[in-house]
């Protein structure tokens, strides 16, 4: 059998920046290699070190990083002894990029065309006909739509899925032996998401180009590569096939980034989620040892913090190695899953949306977006509501007229008695402020960065007239940071001081300072890293079933909604297409959309039926679409009747509601998504 | 309940320090640029409040015309910086002088500061009419040139210190709005501002208390970059003739009076030249140098 | 596009219209004024009243304004006191004198400050770009009053290559233009530069541009195919918004040289209580502002093909 050559080849790389306070060590002794047209995953959490390692590839550290030890070799050739003209010439001839956000990568006072010409014309001299020629055919390639008008359009008249494919035929241009594609599908949706991996793997199979993918997701990396390097705080801490891995992770930080997401293919009783506690150390603070002991659940003193572990072969097979003492000695433990809650009559509508409208108006013109349509569903007391979408679809517009910071077109939100569509918030009295709260999305915005954390939650218990006086008001600061398992002596911290993950807990702290009947949580851990995301999708969890508060969760992370939530309503360009509880949407009889999505989960570990990648582009909220709203991009349309009429709402068993034309027992015969014994594959 | 709540306490942080709001204030030490500005306008400031006593003569006291510096008086003090055609001697001129524009000057620019920040806050967070209004408004002043504006204001309702501060905020305050008005349109869709609207915080307070204090850093070196300009206008001002009245000492006026004479007596203009420059080199540079901390923050 | 343009332009009018508004409320609001400014101190009341009446001060207020605006638009602006002469023939002079001055302040100030801006903010921290940032602070903290002061002194008194006054009184004369245009682009040029330095940092810090660098292209080709066109956005919004500034400065380099400009007559008109002469100055210092601001903000669409809409 003859090896395929290596065509990267990192020996024992390790790069540090020069700072004020000295060297940091961003990335040690890193040793990966690549062969030709082999697709690598390198996965980690902000701050691991894969994008320095991706520059240092690409020979750009800029002035203040430099490669401090080893070698990095591309083709055969140390980039230590490679000219500036020759680096140059490796970039984009040899090793092409793909970045997470195509928007800021693209120029955006140039047309595309010229853009993607130009790299041809430097690299290969080619001459400026055959070049657009070349350029047009590539756009085929990575298969947008009318790729002459593409090549004439401007950056920012794109969505953010073609900008993407146009970065990826910009990097393909010159025909790279190599593509390092840097969380290339992050700021985009699932369903757009699905697109570019299935394109990624179309190039791999026509081109047989390698790739080196970074991601931070495991699942993603599980769809398009055959090897997978897991980094750890600038060190590879476990590498091997994916089948290997995904099957047998050995390392306690890889065990643990597949247990700490929560699945969408199985029923809350069954998940064990299990967070990775705490943060990766900053760089210039690792610990002695294993540098992810302070972490480790199976740390043991003396012996894991005692001397640097190195990485280590598991049998001479196969080139899987781990960076861990006791590989041998561990193995993840399943958690205890929650106990259901009691279902039953005792359920009691808090909140009850009704026929609720909500329209803008654009001042220039009268272009006007209907942002929700006729959204109706009510939320029992005491559980959780997940509002699910891509973006665009009009979950946060409900969420900021169901608080207040906007007013209804029409419709009615009914909370207990109040109808609150049309009462703004300077109308609402004290009482109905302190029953909503909200918790937000961005950690690093939900805080106010000038004053410290126990006056901004203090200044929420005084307003909201839980306590008036200063002792209690202390008093009831401590207890909130205590309820959100944060130390009393974190009210005397500034934001800044504070991670991600402890910012979004003072939030959590915050919004449950007047023990509110219903908080509003939007998309509250998809800022945060994977490894926090466990740890506070807990807590909210907790604090809500031991303080009785019902939860409206909008989010378009469908493992974190399946875990979290009782009932959930999928929405898609302002309109209700199905409404139900957790196990009915995510069973059959599904709304051809649910299905997509829940298809399109980048998931670790998930046993799916088939992958349905949406077509086409999410209409402009601006000029929906006629008829049903999702029939531009629906794969089981029906035919003219999709386009012409609004689809009736079909109601189910147990209050289930599809919004479709297909009949539901023909929608019920669909095979489910995620049934790991049948492998039946539609389309 | 999971075991977060011990291993938290358990975490590397940085310390937890006190008034971290306006850190870069207590960080000006480590600019050099900021630091030299700062010392300047120190400098100024302390001339200006010892004036009575540091200045060896009267500054409106016609002793001996045309001495060159470092001439004696006859009472036997020295001219260090000789005297004006009028023999009136121009270092203690140039140290009373810098009363008018360390008066004048600051009180001009607060007077904008106030009418502008209070204009582009309502501007930027109520938007609708009032922003369209205010913005108009603002177009419609920045329409006339500065000086032409001052000209027409001062000839109209003749030159005081008063009307000069009113000049100065009449034209210094719309772009100052304008500024307020972008940071605070930026910084309004945060989820804090959200979160005190939520809790039932009045507009006002959202405004100043959530909005202002993390606009300060712009404004601020903003401000120090107007405090030089309007020690500028002020000068130009005097330079023009329309500054304060005669004989009090201005150092604009005091260049205007003796330029005819400049040929044979440099040191009677070389000198408030000198002192203005100054004046305005320090709040050039602590803005530089204050802008390079403030976007570190 | 066209619809924005259609939009500026009718704001542009609207400032305009409400400009000349306030300065006929300022200054006409009450003809007792008018009359003094026309006839002199030493007038008396009965001739001042006589005068009014025939030059039709005595109608409403609305009407006077009306009319005036129309005789403002017709470019019948009225004689002058001071020049004994129509307002509009002194004016044509003035500001021909003034255009030949401003135009070639701004072809020094265009490539200088552009120049050294592009050249610091492309390296930035470079002791390049720390020699141009000193020279730029230092240069913008000299006022124009002080700096017309100090370059006479240098090259005036001290080594006599240049006339001290440009009042240009036979013909027109290039070498009495130098000191006036050297004044106003010493103070202008760091402000202007420092922008640019900033506008290019900020672009080379850019993704793109990165991108770029990372897709192999030359630095020449990066820096003048992909950064130069984005960092020069700003500064050229700014130099249009500069002709307002520009009759700023000229006002006190005109009156410094005995420049016989625009600038000056502005001051000549406002000290000798000129009313007629101080409408029509201020009133074509309102439109050039008003008319450059549009040119910058439609330039500022066309440049940001992201600000354009169909």
């Amino acid at each position: 059998m003859l090896k395929p050559s290596t065509l990267l080849a990192l020996d024992d790389v390790s790069i540090s920046y020069h700072t004020r306070a000295g060297a940091v060590p961003a990335v040690t002794g890193v040793s990966l290699a690549i062969d030709e047209g082999e697709a690598v995953g390198l996965v980690g959490e902000s701050g691991c070190g894969k994008s320095t390692l991706a520059m240092a590839i690409l020979g750009h550290l800029g002035g203040r990083g430099a490669v401090v030890g080893g070698e990095i070799r591309f083709a055969g050739r140390a980039l230590a002894g490679m000219s500036p003209d020759e680096i140059r010439r490796m970039r984009g001839r040899g090793i092409g990029i793909v970045y997470q956000e195509a928007m800021a990568a693209l120029n955006p006072s140039m047309r595309i065309g010229a853009q993607l010409t130009e790299t041809l014309i430097v690299h290969r001299g080619t001459s400026r006909d055959a070049a657009r020629k070349a350029a047009i055919a590539t756009l085929a390639e990575v298969k947008l739509p009318d790729p002459e008008r593409v090549m004439d359009a401007y950056p920012h008249q794109l969505s953010g899925g073609q900008q993407q494919r146009v970065v990826i035929a910009m990097a393909l241009l010159p025909e790279p032996r190599l593509l390092l594609l840097d969380e290339p599908t992050t700021a985009l949706d699932v369903t757009v998401e699905a697109g570019i991996i299935d394109l990624l793997n179309g190039l791999r199979r026509s081109r047989g180009t390698a790739m080196l993918f970074i991601s931070h997701n495991l699942g993603l990396v599980g769809q398009l590569c055959e090897r997978v390097a897991v980094m750890y705080s600038g060190e590879l801490v476990e590498t091997g096939s994916v089948a290997d891995m995904f099957a047998t992770p050995r390392h306690p930080y890889t065990m643990g980034l597949f247990s700490c997401i929560p699945r969408p293919d199985l029923p809350r009783r069954e998940q064990h989620l299990t967070p990775i506690r705490g943060q990766v150390s900053p760089p210039n603070a690792r610990p002695p040892g294993c540098i992810f002991a302070p972490r480790c659940d199976w740390f043991q003193a003396g012996r894991c913090d005692a001397v640097r572990v190195p990485l280590e072969a598991v049998d001479l097979a196969s080139d899987a190695r781990v960076r861990c003492l006791r590989w041998r000695e561990i193995a993840p433990e399943p958690r205890p899953a929650w106990e259901a809650l009691a279902t039953g009559a005792a359920e009691q509508t808090i909140l009850a949306v009704s026929r609720l409208d909500k329209t803008y108006q654009l001042r220039s013109g009268g272009a006007v977006v209907r942002a929700n349509q006729q959204l109706s569903f009510d939320v029992p007391r005491g559980r959780t509501l997940a509002v699910v979408g891509e973006s665009g679809c009009g979950k946060s517009t409900f969420a900021n007229v169901l608080m207040g910071l906007t007013s209804a077109t029409a419709g009615e939100i009914r909370f207990e008695t109040t109808d609150l569509a049309k009462l703004p918030l300077d109308r609402r009295p004290a009482l109905l402020l302190r029953d909503l709260q909200m918790v937000f999305q961005n950690p690093d915005e939900t805080l106010n960065p000038c004053y410290s954390v126990g006056r901004q939650i203090g200044r929420a218990v005084r307003k909201l007239g839980v306590e008036r006086d200063r002792a209690g008001v202390q008093a009831r600061v401590r207890a909130l940071l205590g309820l959100t398992r944060l130390p009393a002596a974190f009210a005397s911290r500034r934001p800044r001081q504070l991670s991600g993950g402890q910012k979004q807990r003072v939030g959590i702290a915050r919004a449950f300072a007047g023990t509110p009947k219903l908080v509003v949580a939007d998309e509250p851990v998809s800022a945060l890293d994977v490894s926090v995301q466990a740890a506070i999708t807990e807590l909210l969890r907790d604090i809500q079933r031991n303080q009785d508060t019902t939860l409206v969760i909008i989010s378009h992370d469908l493992g974190f909604v399946r875990y979290i939530a009782d009932r959930v309503v999928v929405m898609y360009l302002g309109q209700v297409m199905e409404a139900g509880s957790a196990e009915e949407v995510f069973a059959p009889p599904y709304h051809p959309y649910t299905e997509a999505l829940l298809s399109a989960a980048p998931v670790a570990g998930l046993a799916r039926n088939r992958r349905i990648v949406l077509s086409g582009e999410l209409p402009s909220a601006m000029a929906p679409p006629s008829g049903c709203p999702f029939q531009t991009r629906c794969p089981r349309k029906l035919g003219a009747i999709c386009e012409t009429e609004r689809p009736p709402e079909q109601l189910l068993a147990g209050g289930h509601r599809i919004l479709c034309h297909i009949p539901p027992d023909e929608l019920g015969r669909v095979p489910p998504v995620y049934a790991p014994e049948e492998t039946l594959a539609v389309d | 309940m999971s075991a977060a709540g011990a291993e938290i306490a358990a975490e590397v942080l940085p310390p937890p320090s006190r008034g971290l709001r306006f850190g870069w204030i207590r960080r000006i030490g480590h600019s050099k640029v900021a630091t030299i500005g700062l010392l300047i306008i120190l400098f100024w400031a302390v001339v200006a409040v010892t004036a009575p006593w540091i200045s060896p003569f009267p500054p409106n006291l016609p002793i001996r015309p045309m001495a060159s510096a470092g001439v004696r008086a006859p009472n036997g003090a020295v001219f260090w910086l000789g005297t004006d055609h009028l023999g009136r001697d121009i270092l203690s001129r140039i140290i009373w002088g810098s009363r008018t524009v360390l008066v004048y000057a600051p009180l001009a620019t607060a007077c904008s500061f106030v009418i502008g920040i209070t204009a582009g806050l309502l501007a930027g967070f109520k938007r609708g009419w009032i922003d369209e209004a205010l913005s108009r408004i603002t177009d419609l002043v920045l329409a006339f040139p500065a000086l032409v504006l001052y000209i027409i204001i001062i000839s109209k309702f003749g030159a005081s210190g008063i009307n000069i501060v009113l000049a100065v905020t009449l034209a210094s305050s719309p772009a100052i709005m304008r500024l307020t008005r972008g940071l605070v349109l930026a910084l309004r869709t945060r989820a804090f501002v959200a979160a005190a609207q939520l809790r039932g915080e009045p507009a006002w307070r959202v405004m100043v208390v959530e909005i202002l204090p993390n606009a300060s850093g712009p404004l601020i070196v903003d401000a120090c970059l107007r405090l030089g300009y309007v020690v500028i206008t002020i000068g130009t001002l005097g330079f023009l003739g329309l500054g304060l009245p005669p004989p009090d000492p201005d150092w604009g006026g005091m260049i205007n009076d003796t330029r005819k004479f400049a040929l044979v007596f440099p040191h009677m203009v070389l000198f408030p030249c000198l002192a203005v420059c100054s004046l305005v080199l320090g709040f050039n540079l602590l803005a530089d140098g204050l802008r390079e901390l403030v976007t570190e923050d | 596009m066209a619809r924005q343009v259609l939009r500026r332009l009718a704001l542009m009018l609207a400032t305009m219209l409400a400009a000349s508004l306030l300065l006929f409320l300022l200054f006409e609001l009450l003809p007792g004024n008018v009359a003094l400014s026309e006839l002199g101190p030493y007038s008396t009341q009965e001739q001042r009243d006589l005068w009014l009446v025939a030059n039709g001060y005595d109608r409403p207020v609305v009407i006077r304004y009306l009319l005036w605006l129309g005789h403002f638009v017709i470019g019948d602006w009225g004689n002058s006191r001071l020049f004994m002469a129509p307002v509009a023939q002194i004016v044509g002079v003035r500001f021909e004198n003034t255009a030949v001055l401003g135009f070639w302040f701004f072809a020094l100030l265009v490539p200088l400050s552009l120049g050294l801006g592009t050249l610091a903010g492309m390296r930035q921290g470079s002791w390049l770009d720390r020699a141009i940032s000193v020279l730029c602070i230092v240069t913008t903290s000299i006022p124009p009053f002080a700096s017309t002061v100090l370059i006479s002194a240098i090259f005036v008194f001290s080594l006599h290559w240049l006339p001290g006054t440009s009042s240009m009184m036979d013909g027109f004369s290039y070498r009495q233009l130098i000191m006036p245009v050297m004044a106003l682009v010493l103070y202008d040029f760091g402000y202007i530069a420092r922008i640019t330095r900033a506008s290019m940092a900020e672009v080379m810090a850019t993704q793109y541009v990165r991108a770029a660098v990372l897709r192999g292209l030359p630095q020449r080709r990066v820096v003048l195919r992909h950064a130069l066109r984005n960092a020069l956005i700003a500064p050229f919004t700014l130099l249009m918004l500069h002709v307002n500034w520009l009759i700023s400065g000229v006002i006190v380099v005109e009156y410094f040289f005995a420049f016989k400009g625009f600038g000056s007559l502005i001051l000549e008109a406002s000290l000798g209580k000129d009313l007629y002469l101080l409408e029509a100055c201020t009133m074509i210092t309102v439109f050039m502002a008003a008319v450059t601001q549009t040119i910058a903000d439609l330039g500022y669409v066309a440049l940001n093909p992201r600000m354009r809409r169909a």
